[in-house]
């Protein structure tokens, strides 16, 4: 099976700053990927590339069999590609509804329809309780699965997680994961942004790390944990060497 | 929850209507001119304002340079009849669509610039075009435009004898705006604008074209924006580019939503409704060297609101509670 998404010899320099160097990785149908990496690994800026914030200064990136690379973000997300924000991004003026409606918005022109897809897709988040209320009322979780439910609703192939599970108390990360779960089931591709391993490990099929702009290691989480490259990586030399 | 929309929907509506009929009315009981001429102003400013809150309001690209259309559709009018003969129905369309099509020419450069930034633009824009016709002598220059009256007709829209048909048309552009705006506001671009206005950057990753959304607004605001003009260089009958394309203007149209509340369907209406009689009254009862005194009334009347309620005066009736303390 061809890859949903493939990323090519991809960079991406900032002036002198180089972001992204050399990064070719790929997502198959059906997967849930963990970006993962500490910070400053350029996971954002890798993740902006594939949602289409900017293109890359080098090389490209294949969505479903098509180049993308070129092309922006609300075409993307025509092609289905949708994300979510790290700094929660609400449209705060409006209501809980009518936020998931705008993602509607991408498939259908049908008022009715669009608004019967975004009950739809509330209910599926845990969120339609809280439908008529304004975004900006919403506590921190439930702005996170705002963000997911919005970006649902655009009814991806692939969704781009960044960080939705960081910041979470554990019973609300609990949720999370047992959310995305169910996103990959209804059969969604997943790729997701973390930088806490102990939440994204359990959960991902596959993890791709990430270490000054390079892929660092790819492969199963329980072989990820225990690779020295990433131990060092995460905590410095010292570490790796006592492992 | 779709109910409640649907109910919400209706009962503005129902509102709409009754408070047309209301409107319709109101020269039955109302026969001084001085009021009825209050009346109409404050038909046409609430008309005005709401084409101004479409881009504006919803979609949060705030012009201060609204005069130039308001002009140009009171300069197309008077000078396609005066030049021409054409009848200001005619005109009233063509300025409309010309303002449209000046709109989108200038959205083109314009809508890149962000925030305070755009603002300025259409500042700079409407004064540059209010000098070009203030030096532009087929267009009358600084002299301006006297529009010849003939007889009291629907066909020529002049009426001497009594304001009533301007009533009516003010009325009637006022309904067309907030339908159209009603409208609008559960459609696709509806939906868009706002976002557009909350938060661009998660608009597009939702498939949103930033940039068409913006010139569609432009466009459709500048319409009616030229449509109120031609209504106005018929009402007064004499124009000159003090008179049709100042900045005064261009505030007029932005304050009435600002007060009102902005990006909502009632605050033009409503705002309109407490600040031309404001202004009006003030004009005449201070009158003579105080011009600009009006002004003053109505930048503390914003301030009070901006301090009080900075979601407009519709928030008085609003029984939401900010802050999500429940």
């Amino acid at each position: 099976m061809s890859p949903l998404l493939e990323t090519k010899a991809v960079w991406q320099r900032f002036g002198g700053l180089v972001a992204n160097s050399d990064v070719s990785i790929a997502v198959e149908p059906g997967e849930i990927v963990g970006l993962i990496g500490p910070n400053g690994a350029g996971k954002s800026t890798l993740f902006n590339l594939i949602a289409g914030v900017r293109p890359p200064t080098q090389g490209s990136i294949i969505f479903n069999g098509e180049d993308v690379t070129r092309l922006p973000a609300a075409e993307r997300c025509r092609r289905g590609i949708a994300r979510t924000f790290q700094v929660v991004k609400s449209f705060e003026t409006m209501s809980v509804i009518d936020n998931v409606i705008v993602g509607a918005l991408v498939r259908t022109t049908v008022m009715r329809e669009a608004r019967r897809k975004a009950h739809e897709v509330l209910e599926f988040c845990g969120l339609d309780a809280r439908a008529e209320v304004p975004a900006s009322d919403l506590i921190p979780s439930e702005k996170r699965r705002l963000e997911v439910a919005r970006a649902l609703a655009t009814e991806p192939k692939l969704l781009l997680l960044d960080e939705v599970l960081t910041g979470l108390t554990a019973k609300e990360a609990e949720k999370g994961v047992e959310l995305v779960r169910r996103v990959r089931t209804a059969g969604v591709t997943v790729l997701m942004v973390e930088h806490v391993m102990e939440i994204v490990m359990p959960l991902v099929d596959r993890a791709i790390v990430l270490d000054l702009g390079k892929v660092l290691v790819e492969g199963k989480p329980a072989d990820i944990v225990r690779d020295p490259k990433v131990i060092s990586a995460y905590l410095g030399d010292r570490h790796a060497v006592g492992a | 929850m779709d109910n409640s929309f649907a109910q919400r929907r209706r009962r503005d509506l129902i509102l709409a209507a009754v408070l047309t009929c209301l409107a319709a009315l109101a020269p039955v009981f109302i026969k001084d001119v001085y009021v009825q001429n209050i009346l109409i102003l404050t038909l046409m400013y609430a008309a005005l304002s709401q084409a101004w809150n479409i881009l504006g309001g919803y979609c949060g690209q705030i012009s201060l340079g609204h005069a130039l259309y308001f002009g140009l559709g009171a300069y197309t009018t008077a000078l396609l009849f005066t030049k021409f003969g054409v009848l200001p129905w005619f005109g009233m369309l063509t300025g409309g669509l010309i303002s449209a099509l000046i709109a989108l020419a200038l959205g083109y450069p314009t809508f890149r610039l962000k925030g305070h930034y755009f603002v300025i633009a259409t500042i700079v824009i409407a004064e540059i075009a209010y000098l070009l016709f203030l030096n532009w002598d087929w267009a009358g220059a600084a002299l301006g435009i006297d529009i010849p009256v003939r007889s009291d007709s629907w066909a020529t829209f002049q009426f001497t004898r009594s304001k009533l048909p301007y009533f009516y048309f003010a009325l009637a552009l006022c309904c067309a705006v907030w339908l159209v705006t009603f409208w609008l506001e559960n459609s696709k671009w509806g939906f868009w604008w706002r976002a557009v206005k909350d938060n661009p950057e998660a608009a597009e990753s939702l498939g949103v074209v930033v940039f068409n959304s913006k010139m569609g607004a432009a466009a459709v605001s500048a319409f009616f924006t030229a449509v109120g003009g031609a209504f106005y260089a018929q009402f007064v009958s004499y124009i000159d580019p003090e008179s049709v394309m100042s900045f005064h203007f261009s505030l007029l149209m932005a304050l009435p939503a600002v007060l009102g509340g902005i990006g909502t369907l009632w605050g033009p209406v409503l705002g309109a409704a407490i600040l031309i009689p404001v202004t009006e009254l003030t004009r005449s009862f201070i009158g003579g060297s105080g011009r600009g005194v009006d002004l003053i009334v109505y930048g503390s009347l914003i301030v009070l609101i901006a301090l009080a309620r900075p979601e407009g005066v519709l928030g008085l009736f609003s029984r939401r509670r900010k802050g999500g303390a429940r």
